[in-house]
């Protein structure tokens, strides 16, 4: 099972509504993965700076990590969000913050980006989507996930969307069964993976391509071959949204698009409660085939 | 005309009422409103009523339909019209996955494209799609026919048993066991009749289809491969 949701704005007045439809998508994917959720929204930038996710103990004190990073001479600015709090550091501290942060057992970096937040926890997804505030949060794009584990525990670093790079998440419907061997070749490439799930490989694959330079586009159509197994993936870059499902097409899908936006849901149902849905074009991503959305 | 809102009614509750519908029922014409992509509209009816759902629907729409004529003004999900015995399903706009998947009888309509694995093992179904159908469809298919407008996608009819199938555009590959047989006139009758069903009399000649069946090799036994066993 497992649920994916994407939502990816044309029209710039919906940006505040972002979270709030993003929302409503998740919830209604709860039914398909009541385990876990997870989510990336794609907000506003600070100009020369980076957001770090970063996820403490149940309450955490993160004015506490506030002061000690500041004590380290990193200007930050934070949004506390329940067991997560969104760290604005310029990008000639980001080193500086990061080791702070890895210094302290008790606090995980999620992802980050010039624009990317992600939050992620253990749960039913619409209470998950309810603690962090999704509805209040603004942006141009977000994917999220709900998740029936099957191939790792039911942990909070199990749950979706995974990150291995900058501004860069996916989200994953499916199991791979080549992710052991393609973890050990990326870590010869120089990538690290906090856990042992196959999800965190695709993504540590996706970053490892762009990194080398390869497009969004020529990165999903390099996944059909490198990856093996069952997937639908949806993945999110700092300007861009795409959609990749397996050759055989195991998991479903439905891509919906009007002018103002472009939605993926595992199911139709996810999407029905967005703005023109009844004249919105709906089909059926055809497998194998790279969807890609960017803004410019 | 009944009509029910599924905004307003459960959709345990339509279903319910559908099935308590005798063969003689006086409600014949139903109307359903904002399915919004639930699962499971519509199935098990077993009365010779016409229902219309207006809106794109989710999985197993119409299931196991018996008698019941049931149209779907927009898309459906997966396993639309799956095992239906008689009667007859149309769809307006696209189907998902499987759609007429073991059917063992009545005629489902496709007017525009069905996905993967459309009438995989069927049992007696006629399918009439009149865009294209994706990949290993008629999956170990056993009876039935499945005519297609378009194109198929890769290994169509993949260790076919006895179902028939024509296509009328490209095929991109057939799978194990599945050859392409020749259109007789007998053929050719049997599919301006399909083509009359599902209202495309006159509009496609049926002599521009081609035929595609079970080699019958793989199904029967061969005491070349007895080492095999």
């Amino acid at each position: 099972m497992c649920g994916i949701v994407g939502l990816f704005l044309k029209d710039n007045a919906l940006e505040p509504e972002l979270g709030a439809l993003l929302a409503g998508m998740l919830g209604t994917m709860s039914d398909r993965g009541p385990d876990s959720a997870g989510f990336a929204v794609y907000g506003a930038a600070a100009p020369d700076a980076i957001k770090l996710t970063v996820r403490g103990p149940g309450g955490c004190d993160f004015a506490a990590v506030v002061r000690r990073l500041e004590a380290a001479g990193v200007a930050v600015t934070h949004v506390a969000r329940d067991t997560h709090v969104v760290l604005t550091v310029p990008l000639r501290h980001e080193a500086t913050a990061r080791a702070e942060i890895a210094a302290a057992p008790e606090l995980t970096i999620v992802g980050g980006g010039r624009r990317m937040e992600i939050f992620k926890e253990v749960g039913r997804p619409d209470r998950v989507a309810l603690r962090f505030g999704l509805d209040t949060m603004a942006g141009t794009h977000g994917i999220g996930h709900t998740r029936m584990a099957t191939e790792s525990a039911v942990t909070t670093d199990g749950a979706h969307p995974f990150t291995t790079g900058t501004d860069q998440c996916l989200v994953h419907n499916g199991s791979l069964s080549n992710h052991n061997a393609l973890r050990r070749e990326l870590i010869r490439e120089g990538l690290s993976f906090q856990t042992e799930n196959d999800t965190e490989v695709a993504a540590g694959y996706m970053t490892w391509r762009m990194r080398e330079g390869d497009s969004l586009e020529q990165t999903l159509n390099s996944s059909l071959t490198a990856l093996d197994g069952f997937y639908t993936f949806v993945v999110g870059t700092e300007s861009g949204f795409g959609v990749l499902r397996d050759p055989i097409a195991c998991k479903p899908a439905v891509l919906a698009e009007t002018d103002r936006w472009v939605a993926f849901g595992t199911e139709y149902r996810a999407l029905v409660d967005l703005p023109g849905i009844d004249g919105a074009n709906v089909w059926e991503p055809v497998p194998a085939k790279a969807y890609l959305w960017e803004r410019h | 005309m009944r009509t029910v809102d599924l905004s307003q009614t459960s959709l345990r509750e339509l279903n319910a009422t559908l099935h308590r519908l005798r063969a003689d029922t006086n409600e014949t014409h139903w109307r359903v409103l904002n399915p919004r992509g639930q699962h499971a509209i519509a199935v098990g009816v077993d009365a010779p009523i016409t229902i219309e759902i207006d809106g794109h629907v989710g999985y197993y729409c119409a299931g196991m339909n018996k008698a019941a004529t049931i149209v779907l003004n927009g898309n459906a999900g997966q396993g639309v019209a799956e095992n239906m015995m008689s009667g007859r399903v149309h769809v307006k706009g696209d189907a998902s996955q499987a759609a007429g998947a073991t059917g063992c009888g009545g005629l489902l309509v496709v007017d525009g494209n069905a996905s993967a694995r459309c009438g995989i093992s069927m049992k007696g179904i006629d399918i009439v799609v009149k865009g294209s159908v994706g990949h290993l469809s008629a999956f170990m298919g056993q009876a039935g026919n499945l005519v297609v407008l378009g194109d198929a996608g890769e290994a169509l009819g993949d260790s076919i048993y006895e179902a028939r199938l024509f296509v009328r555009g490209t095929v991109a590959s057939l799978g194990a066991d599945c050859i392409e047989k020749p259109l007789e006139d007998h053929h050719k009758a049997d599919l301006a009749r399909l083509l009359e069903a599902a209202g495309l009399n006159g509009t496609a000649d049926p002599g521009s289809f081609r035929r595609y069946g079970s080699a019958r090799k793989l199904y029967h036994f061969h005491i070349d491969n007895v080492g095999s066993y």
